[in-house]
């Protein structure tokens, strides 16, 4: 069984809000001091899951696949330390400023490069742009079936079987493989690479591969082939200020907010 | 310049859902003499196409087949096709829901377009549609043009108006074939949602956070929605309350969670990162009760309390008690 992992590096989803800056100019956001990139935590939970798989069948390989800037090895090491046999990093001047369209036509592409892939695992949504479509897009390009914020998966009798997360509940999708699921954070935390895995990481082998390599026509990816237009990015403002109530205690506070509440016909 | 629009409808108990309209009466701001259609499926679509035309279609695709009932994304990519063959939509708006959520991508990918997920606003700008949804965890917002057509915008819930006065004149059916093949097959479903009032429709939400300290933390948050009155008042978490364990997943207002937008939004010992911001930013009024004066939800907050919730809240059941 060989399993893939899409694995992005973004900036840091837990930085202050007081530290996130944008360069409204570039339609940029500017990397915060002292405050480094990230594996983004949905794709670690998609690790979590594509490990799972492996760990019950006794059985089979998982390669990380990251599109990105040379630093991204670092979120592939990350995939390797937690259990991953192989990274390819897809990184190349024509590769670069896509949308979600061009990152899964290169992701697709990649995967195809491999042959013989049974499942991807992605995250939900990449906490930097939150689309949560890269997923939905590599099962389409790819012509396979998929299942959207899992919450575990595992392959019974050849066929993918997803516990996901609906409105409401849960509910469990079986499909044929090959197959592609996407994971949400009820999957629980992933595990914590020990140290000796992390040194033994650092030993696997990393592939980069370019467009080129995957037979991919400059014109379709990065941001040549980019489909969405960023126009503007911007830090919305918030109006208004906060009223702290006043009180020697926290039932004088508590009164005044119950009055202001009336006052104000909310309560 | 007129542009035809299709909006890809959903049923809730067999009605037309609330965000159907939403996005009707956005469809009828784009229009500009073009056309909007509507797709209808499941049981009752053909019902339900009245509360379409007067919500603002001027066509309705619909096939009542119960087979469309569960949503399977494999059936209603093909009958939303069948629906884009025949009014041939310049932009195609869809919920931003569990069913959009799938959707929206699938469409966009297999008509060789664009999607932006999770809009909440779209606008026609000089004849071009620019759509702009939150990123970031809520700490920034972007604006993106299509390049391709038709553009295709998942749309945030209660984010548009449903027109002010229903249309009257009425709208054409076309029916729509069958529910076809699905590659994947729905084995199983657990039911995991609060009794009663749902968060996303109560005009009250007070929610709990990581520090209410233990899963008992949320008694008294409950306590307090039930004083407040349990038709008006539900119950919300942060991430960090469910992860842990201490309230369901269903309860979860946030970026991954439900986007809730009442009236009164009360945050209990939760910090206002900007993910959990994200589902409750559209509140009319958010009050905060936080032990921490520096919490990034007092700068969203209009009302706010700096003190332990475990005074503060029994003391605000008090209040609210003796009001009147
Ligand atoms: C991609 C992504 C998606 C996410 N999606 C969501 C989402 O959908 N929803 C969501 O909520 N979060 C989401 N998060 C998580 C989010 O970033 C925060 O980690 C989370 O919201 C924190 O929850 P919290 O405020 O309950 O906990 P904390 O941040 O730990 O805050 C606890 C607060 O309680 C206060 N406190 C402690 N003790 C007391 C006391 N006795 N009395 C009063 N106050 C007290 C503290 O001062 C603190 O402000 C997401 C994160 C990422 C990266
Ligand atoms: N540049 C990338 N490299 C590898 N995987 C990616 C990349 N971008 C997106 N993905 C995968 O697709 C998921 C959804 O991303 P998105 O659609 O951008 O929200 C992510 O959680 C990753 O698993």
């Amino acid at each position: 069984m060989h399993l893939v992992v899409c694995a992005k590096q973004i900036p840091d989803p837990e930085t202050p809000p007081a530290a996130f800056r944008i360069d409204e100019a570039n339609n940029e956001v500017i990397p915060a001091q002292g405050i480094p990139p990230v594996l983004s935590q949905f794709d670690g939970m998609a690790a979590e899951a594509a490990l799972r798989i492996v760990e019950a069948a006794g059985e089979g390989k998982i390669t990380v696949i990251s599109l990105g800037q040379e630093s991204a090895q670092a979120a592939i090491k990350q995939v390797l330390a937690m259990g991953a046999d192989e990274g390819i990093l897809l990184e190349d001047e024509a590769l670069q400023g896509g949308d979600s369209y061009t990152t899964a036509r290169t992701l697709a592409a990649a995967i195809e490069h491999l042959g013989d892939v049974d499942a991807v695992f992605c995250g939900r949504q990449a906490a930097d742009w939150d689309m949560g479509q890269v997923g939905l897009g590599i099962a389409e390009l790819l012509g396979w079936p998929s299942a959207i914020i899992g919450k575990d998966a595992k392959v019974d009798d050849g066929s993918m079987v997803v516990e996901r997360v609906t409105g409401d509940g849960f509910e469990t999708v079986s499909m044929p493989m090959p197959a592609v699921v996407t994971i949400s954070n009820e999957i629980g935390d992933p595990r914590y690479p020990k140290l000796q895995q992390i040194m033994q990481a650092a030993r696997k082998t990393v592939t980069r591969l370019s467009a080129d390599e995957l037979g991919l026509d400059p014109s379709t990816v990065g941001d040549a082939g980019a489909r969405l237009k960023l126009e503007r990015l911007f830090i919305p403002v918030v109006e208004g200020e906060v009223e702290l109530m006043e009180g020697e205690t926290a039932e004088e506070q508590a009164q005044a907010l119950a009055a202001a509440l009336r006052e104000a016909k909310i309560l | 310049m007129a542009r035809n629009i299709l909006v890809v409808g959903e049923l809730e108990g067999g009605e037309l859902s609330s965000t159907t309209a939403e996005l009707l009466a956005l469809g009828t701001r784009l229009v500009d003499g073009g056309a909007v259609s509507v797709t209808l499926l499941g049981s009752g679509a053909g019902d339900a196409a009245g509360a379409a035309f007067a919500a603002g279609a001027d066509n309705a695709y619909v096939s009542s087949d119960a087979g469309y009932d569960d949503f399977r994304s494999d059936q209603w990519v093909g009958a939303v096709e069948e629906a884009m063959g025949q009014s041939s939509p310049d932009a195609v708006f869809i919920a931003q829901s569990m069913a959009g959520r799938d959707l929206g991508p699938r469409l966009a990918f297999r008509n060789d377009t664009a999607v932006a997920m999770d809009c909440v606003s779209v606008e026609d700008d000089g004849g071009d549609l620019k759509a702009t949804r939150s990123c970031y965890g809520g700490s920034a917002q972007a604006t993106y043009s299509f390049a391709t057509s038709p553009a295709v915008a998942t749309i945030r819930a209660k984010s548009q108006d449903p027109l002010e006065t229903p249309n009257d004149g009425g709208g054409n059916t076309v029916e729509l074939s069958g529910a076809g093949d699905s590659r994947s097959e729905i084995v199983g479903r657990e039911a995991a949602v609060s009794e009663g009032l749902q968060i996303q429709d109560a005009p009250i939400v007070v929610s709990g956070g990581r520090g209410l300290g233990d899963p008992e933390g949320f008694e008294v948050v409950e306590e307090l929605a039930a004083t407040i009155g349990t038709d008006k008042a539900a119950v919300g978490a942060s991430r960090a309350a469910v992860d842990l364990g201490w309230y369901p997943t269903s309860q979860q207002v946030g970026l991954t969670g439900k986007v809730v937008t009442p009236d009164l939004y009360v945050a209990i010992a939760i910090s206002g990162a900007s993910q959990h911001m994200a589902g409750c930013s559209g509140s009319k009024t958010i009050v905060a009760i936080n032990r921490d004066p520096e919490a990034n939800i007092f700068t969203a907050a209009r009302y706010g309390i700096v003190g332990d919730y475990k005074e503060v809240v029994p003391a605000l059941i008090e209040a609210v008690k003796n009001l009147d």
